[in-house]
């Protein structure tokens, strides 16, 4: 009776355990079946380097290089500010805030990350957008500064908190190791622990860019939505996510538009994949590097 | 410190000038008890304290140590042997909330003073740690960093030291292949050896090991200890051990704490044989918890 319960109780674990494995097959299945029938009449190459985006009009016309180049695009001037203030952080938490500044900043930062992305679209669409327009005398407030500036603050709690996890397993030993030999507090943190710990910020950038680039709603809202090939950081874009997000309630089941939203997804999930992958391995030989796990 | 004749003071009836090589004499420690160092202490304590917040964990210490000498410090765990040697290097300013009184003069100057910088100090007087900690770096640039930080910039100075060190600390034979391998990809007892040349590289007069075998295997350990024996006559070595059997081996003289408080100090052999506090002899024999 005992020994059957427990081999029940093993099962029951068993089988939640694997069944994020079963979400993502079943995502992976779902996406890679309503987005095939579109490369049945665009080519993957025309999908993907298309530079016009009509899916409504007559005929339609599918090319997602816009929206591609618009998502590296806010991507990349997240990274401009979420990098030096998340790293910035991370370094100032680890090495120079006493215990008081460090009791203070740390929930501040996990409280940064757990505001609702649509309060940070609202705060971009109602403040951050207008002051940029009225500063720069934009046409329109709604472009790629203002979603990348909202983006690289929502990613910047990422990026600092993984980073601080990577300065703090650098062992302490190393710091005492460095000092020992007569360097002073600026060559060990140069020339020890930020090398020592460099490929882990470089997982905790990479997983703010993750974020950066899925981010759907504060996008969806400040990004200003035109599905043109951004020349300036002032032009207005329309990045894959807020594509997604704005057609699909519109694309009849089983249209063409309804698969090229899926291809679009796939297109997002392969690439996020891949960031992921990349961290993760990085992060792996980061700890076999401080002999974390050998 | 003045030359005298050290068979008449107290406490040198088991002393005989045959064992000591080079010029010895007497070196007054402060607790009114002679004993054999060196011919003049290249480091003395006097009346040191020391507390971490408020426990106090060293209580009036005075001690000296000899040039050229090999002095142990032996103790139960938590006696403050790692904390006692951590101030000679200043370590301890790593450790928020300390502080000390006291001073600690090297060649006659308080190195505990403000007006000494810590980084100046730490060249000469390193320190070789209890689990090697080399840096996650190649063999040759652990070596170099110590030269790197201390801004010599000549390249052919950097190669010949870090040369030099390696064959100082008895690992050049065994690594002169292997100078542009990760220094993680070393034993342990290598790694232990690489941090001893990184710290030779910068040309301490001063030594501290703080339990530098207490990771090693039996043959790690005895290229360790001859390699001490080796390096004092250059350099002043103070090694913390557990290993009574290790001071003996490697020791001239020896300092046992107990609770933060100095017992007593003298000439290894005299207190492995002879010892005059009863604590010191519980300690050595064993029986002590
Ligand atoms: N960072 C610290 N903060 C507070 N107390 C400390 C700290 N480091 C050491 N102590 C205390 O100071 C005392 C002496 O410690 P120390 O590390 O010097 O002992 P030790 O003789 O080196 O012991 P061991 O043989 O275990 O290494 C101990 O009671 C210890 O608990
Ligand atoms: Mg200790």
């Amino acid at each position: 009776m005992n020994k059957r319960k427990e081999r029940l109780i093993k099962y029951l674990f068993t089988a939640l355990a694997f069944s994020s494995l079963v979400f993502l097959i079943g995502i992976v299945l779902v996406l890679f079946k309503e987005a095939l029938p579109i490369f049945g009449k665009v080519s993957l190459k025309a999908f993907l380097l298309g530079e016009s985006w009509y899916p409504t009009s007559e005929p339609p016309e599918f090319g997602i290089l816009p929206l591609i180049l618009a998502s590296l695009w806010v991507t990349l001037g997240a990274l401009v500010i979420c990098v030096p203030i998340g790293v910035g952080s991370a370094l100032y938490l680890h090495e120079l805030a006493g215990p008081r500044q460090r009791a203070i900043l740390k929930p501040v930062i996990e409280i940064l990350a757990s505001v609702p992305s649509i309060v940070y679209g609202f705060f971009g669409m109602v403040i951050l957008s207008p002051f940029l327009q009225d500063t720069f005398e934009l046409p329109i407030g709604l472009c790629a500064l203002t979603t990348s500036i909202i983006l690289g603050v929502m990613a910047t709690p990422t990026v600092a908190s993984i980073a601080e996890d990577a300065l703090s397993y650098v062992p302490r030993s190393f710091r005492e190791a460095s000092f020992a030999v007569g360097a002073d507090r600026w060559q060990t943190l140069t020339k020890v622990i930020i090398p020592a710990a460099g490929s882990g910020i470089s997982t905790a950038i990479i997983l703010g860019m993750s974020r950066a680039i899925g981010e759907t709603m504060t996008v969806l809202m400040v990004a200003g939505g035109a599905a043109v090939i951004p020349h300036s950081v002032f032009d207005p874009v329309r990045p894959m996510t807020a594509a997604i997000a704005a057609e699909m309630g519109e694309a009849p089941v089983g249209s063409d538009h309804y698969n090229a939203l899926f291809a679009i997804a796939l297109i997002l999930f392969l690439i996020t994949f891949v960031f992921n992958i990349a961290a993760e391995f990085i992060s792996r030989r980061f700890r076999l590097k401080l002999g974390l796990s050998r | 410190m003045h030359n005298v004749d050290y068979e008449k003071q107290p406490g040198m009836e088991n002393f005989h000038p045959s064992l000591v090589k080079g010029p010895v004499g007497i070196n007054m420690n402060y607790m009114g008890e002679a004993d054999v160092f060196g011919p003049e202490a290249k480091i003395s304590a006097r009346k040191v304290n020391f507390y971490y917040g408020a426990k106090r964990a060293l209580n009036n210490i005075n001690i000296s140590f000899s040039p050229r000498r090999v002095t142990a410090i032996i103790g139960p765990s938590g006696c403050g042997k790692s904390t006692f040697i951590r101030l000679i290097n200043r370590m301890h300013e790593l450790v928020p909330g300390t502080r000390f009184e006291g001073e600690i003069l090297i060649d006659g100057l308080d190195i505990l003073s403000p007006a000494c910088d810590a980084a100046e100090l730490r060249k000469r007087v390193g320190m070789v740690f209890q689990k090697p900690n080399p840096f996650p770096k190649t063999v040759f640039e652990n070596v170099a960093y110590g030269l790197e930080v201390n801004g010599v910039t000549d390249k052919h100075l950097i190669e010949e030291k870090v040369v030099d060190s390696l064959k100082k600390a008895a690992l050049w034979g065994e690594i002169k292949d292997r100078l542009k391998d990760s220094a993680l990809g070393l034993s342990g007892g290598q790694q232990q050896r690489l941090c001893i040349a990184r710290c030779l590289a910068v040309s301490p007069e001063v030594i501290l090991f703080d339990e530098p075998c207490a990771s090693l295997d039996p043959i790690s350990t005895a290229k360790i200890e001859e390699l001490i024996l080796t390096l004092k006559k250059e350099y002043t070595i103070v090694i913390v051990t557990h290993n009574m059997q290790q001071a003996a081996r490697v020791s001239d003289n020896t300092a046992f704490f107990l609770m933060g408080d100095l017992i007593e100090t003298g000439r290894t052999d005299r207190i492995f044989k002879a010892p005059r506090d009863k604590r010191t002899e519980d300690y050595i024999t064993g029986r002590f918890g």
